[in-house]
């Protein structure tokens, strides 16, 4: 049962052309992509719409048309995103939003709309300012925006019910994501992060209430494998892949190498809001509310009262991680501009760190492998002494 | 006489410069206060409104890089743990910051009181100062989050919410620092100031529509644009200079002549080009010399909008203060989505009756870079005018590849001399502005 729920997981994961979402509009629904990381999926849902995301082609999608449109200097994602595009894979995208996360993911925006001038383009831009009166108020007419769009996307009315029904759904898929990293930190080699990938990654394709299922089903389901031992790994955060994804190789290759990875910012628009979002009330003032006061701290995000690796400190220190692993997408700016912050913040609390930076297409593992088991051993001497 | 007045103008700017710097390197014993911030989306006047002095880390770099130095502080802060991927830019601040912070005129630069972390065009600015303020321990941030103007255009609530940042996050800092209260009079008056040398200004760019043109509005742009762009937008100075300029520019004008490049005027005008990218500064000169050389001179450059669209009609308006600051850093040139900056580059194309343009792409900038591949192709097919595409960065000497771009170029030029077959092109005009047509002056 659960070699299958993975199984399903991992062909979610690698189905570069979407038969997940192809099924879905079979009953003539629709369908909205969306790049990393945090967009307003509830909004999306409630126009009766599937929020897709979009996270590249991985290692298994051959590049042809995509590296003409990219410099070689940029990361993979965009170029691979293209790549899906200009293939008809997306073709079964009614729109897409490109949220506020970085220059480049703006500038494909612009790219989509002029690629595709008669589908549904939207630049997600979330504010960088935290107050309701500014911040606040500039989202809540970003979102009255979009629930205009969406509905004639959809050709329906968002009523104020659906929203918030659609909100317990999300609030359901949230929980569900926190209860599984809950569960990780706390027995990290009864649910690896090499399997918590997969099925993340199953969320970017799946009707929240289904993923939600299987999340649930898995957390049931794996501490009945007797053959999932603790085997004295060291404990890691892995920090800079909330964008362009990783292989899931490299993920194992860190398992393999020692390590488990208890917390990450892998797929982290999943789980951009980490605490339930109110059900009463406006809807959409609900929304801000959540974005604004409970939003997952990124390197994307501003702020406002400085200290940037607190939050980085605070995660090693309540997941109880002994080090940290950086792995961050080759040229991404926000991910390695903001590396120095953090790398600064652990080294005043003495607290190890690696750092390496891969691409989604990355297939040698054997220098990663070696760094991450030189690093997974110094610190269990580490600690030991 | 011109090249005299033309000295004129470089020599008013030169010790407008020199004199800001040394009112920085006194700063903290006259008791002044230092805002830092950022060319796109500046609030100069405003600023300057609190009697402030604002320094910015850009044109530093940009110095540096002009002065042979970036190198070394590029290395200083890769040693540091800075990824080679990333803006060149920052690296270059950060370098120079950790071997003394000694500015352009060799004067050590302040400390900033404020970062005023005008967030426009630019997702790297986020992160520069959110750097800067780890470096420098206590400084306050004030943080201006422009939103981008994907649709090319402003939208009433997004200007209400840069309004608002201004009015209660900015303000405040900025009377926090300065111990004064804002005074909105104070600000109308040198916003005044701001829309006469902005006049100035789009006339000077403007004037390449003549051909020959009488100004390189790239190489020698980059030159026009640095008091307006920086430090001194609002002043009296600014005024003064650009009017110096302008009337520099109508001489040569009147006698039909071309630019000035540091080896003196340029006797003909064979290509006339627009270019879109910031140029490289590490070998600013050698790369100007690519152009001229083959007598190809720059009519338009988007990289001379980068600090406002004056040319598209913008002006700051004293009746509107904080309204007509907030639609300014609206509308800096990478603020705008891919679109319109396709149109905005067929515009110059038409209007400046260019035979060619030319995308320089600089590793460092994502945000002038990404997408500029497909920028070219849509700009060849909308005009017919055939691009050229060449690499290389800011301020790392490390890529910037002579040779390789010489060839690029030279082989370009001779692409479009073979396309025209010897005969002078007669582009097709749209222009709004009344102007002779080629070979005509
Ligand atoms: S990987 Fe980094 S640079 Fe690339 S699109 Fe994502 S956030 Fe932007
Ligand atoms: S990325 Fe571009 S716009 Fe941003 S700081 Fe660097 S050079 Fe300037």
């Amino acid at each position: 049962m659960l070699r299958e729920l993975l199984a399903t997981a991992q062909s979610l994961s690698d189905d570069i052309d979407f038969t997940a979402v192809k099924r879905w509009k079979e009953s003539g629904r629709k369908a909205v992509g969306h790049m990393p990381t945090y967009v307003p999926r509830e909004l999306i849902h409630a126009a009766g719409m599937l929020p897709v995301g979009i996270t590249g082609g991985g290692a298994s999608l051959e590049i042809i048309r995509g590296d003409a449109y990219f410099q070689s200097y940029i990361c993979r994602i965009p170029r691979s995103t293209i790549e899906l595009a200009l293939s008809h894979r997306l073709d079964i995208l009614d729109g897409m939003l490109f949220p506020s996360i970085c220059d480049v993911i703006r500038n494909l925006s612009g790219m989509w709309s002029m690629l595709f001038p008669d589908r549904y383009v939207h630049y997600v831009d979330v504010p960088q300012n935290f107050d309701e009166a500014v911040g606040g108020r500039f989202w809540r007419r970003e979102l009255e925006t979009l629930r205009r769009d969406f509905e004639e996307l959809a050709g329906t009315t968002i009523t104020d019910d659906a929203l918030r029904a659609s909100i317990a759904v999300y609030n359901e898929n949230r929980r569900a994501i926190r209860d599984l990293y809950r569960a990780r930190s706390g027995r990290p080699w009864i649910f690896p992060m090499s399997e918590s990938y997969l099925l993340l990654r199953a969320g970017n394709v799946l009707p929240p209430d289904e993923h939600t299922a299987m999340i649930r089903e898995y957390l049931a389901l794996a501490p009945s494998d007797s053959e999932r031992r603790d085997q004295d790994r060291s404990r890691v955060v892995l920090s800079g892949m909330f964008c362009e994804q990783p292989p899931h190789g490299l993920v194992l290759t860190l398992e393999r190498a020692g390590c488990y990875v208890v917390v990450d910012d892998f797929l982290i628009g999943l789980r951009w809001l980490q605490q339930d979002v109110s059900t009463s009330g406006d809807p959409l003032d609900n929304l801000v509310d959540a974005y604004l006061h409970h939003s997952a701290m990124s390197a994307s995000r501003y702020a406002p009262e400085g200290d940037r690796g607190r939050w980085l400190v605070e995660s090693v220190e309540r997941n109880e991680a002994e080090g940290v692993v950086f792995c961050a997408p080759s040229f991404c700016d926000p991910a390695l501009l903001d590396q120095p912050m953090l790398v600064a913040a652990l080294d005043r609390k003495g607290i190890p760190h690696t750092e390496f930076k891969y691409s989604e297409d990355t297939g040698q593992f054997a220098v990663i492998r070696e760094q991450a088991g030189t690093f997974s051993d110094s610190i269990r001497l580490w600690s030991e002494a | 006489m011109s090249s005299i007045r033309k000295e004129d103008s470089m020599l008013l700017q030169k010790q407008m410069i020199s004199d800001h710097y040394d009112r920085l390197a006194t700063a903290p014993e006259d008791g002044k206060k230092v805002v830092y911030t950022f060319v796109p989306g500046n609030l100069n006047e405003l600023v300057r409104s609190f009697d402030l002095l604002p320094v910015l880390p850009e044109i530093n770099a940009l110095q540096s890089g002009m002065r042979k130095l970036s190198g070394e502080y590029i290395a200083e802060a890769e040693k540091h743990g800075h990824s080679e991927d990333v803006c060149t830019y920052v690296k270059c601040d950060i370098g120079m910051l950790k071997k003394g912070n000694i500015g352009p005129t060799g004067k050590r630069l302040p400390k900033p009181d404020l970062l005023l972390l005008s967030y426009t065009g630019c997702f790297t600015f986020l992160k520069w100062f959110e750097l800067l303020r780890e470096e420098y321990g206590d400084v306050p941030v004030a943080m201006l989050h422009v939103p981008y103007q994907a649709n090319g255009r402003i939208e009433p609530h997004q200007r209400d919410y840069v309004v608002e940042q201004m009015r209660t996050e900015v303000i405040p800092k900025l009377e926090q620092v300065s111990g004064r209260a804002f005074d909105e009079e104070r600000l109308r008056e040198m916003l005044r100031l701001s829309a006469r040398a902005e006049d100035d200004l789009v006339w000077t760019l403007e004037s390449a529509k003549r051909t020959p043109s009488p100004i390189d509005a790239y190489f020698g742009g980059v030159y026009y644009i640095g008091p307006i762009f920086s430090a001194f937008r609002g002043t009296p100075e600014a005024v003064e200079y650009y009017a110096a300029l302008r009337a520099e520019v109508q001489e040569r004008l009147d006698a039909g002549l071309g630019p000035i490049t540091p080896e003196g005027p340029m006797a003909r005008e064979k290509y006339r080009l627009v270019v879109e990218g910031p140029p490289n500064w590490t070998s600013f000169r050698e790369f100007w010399k690519m152009f001229y050389d083959e007598e190809a001179v720059v009519v338009a450059s988007s990289y001379t909008k980068v600090g406002g669209l004056y040319d598209r009609g913008f002006r700051h308006d004293p009746d509107h203060p904080l309204e007509t600051l907030a639609d300014y850093c609206l509308g800096c040139y990478t603020n705008l989505g891919l679109p319109t900056r396709v149109e905005l580059l067929e515009r110059y194309i038409r209007e400046y009756s260019a035979d060619g343009f030319l995308i320089n792409s600089v590793k460092s900038c994502n945000s002038f870079s990404v997408g500029q591949l497909m920028m070219l192709r849509r700009l060849e097919e909308r005009t017919g005018v055939p691009g050229a595409f060449i690499e290389s960065d800011l301020v790392d000497p490390r890529y910037f590849s002579a040779a390789n771009i010489k060839n690029r170029i030279e082989s370009y030029l001779q692409m479009l001399d073979q396309k025209r077959g010897g005969q002078a092109i007669l582009p097709v005009r749209t222009g709004t502005i009344a102007c002779p047509p080629p070979g005509a002056a």
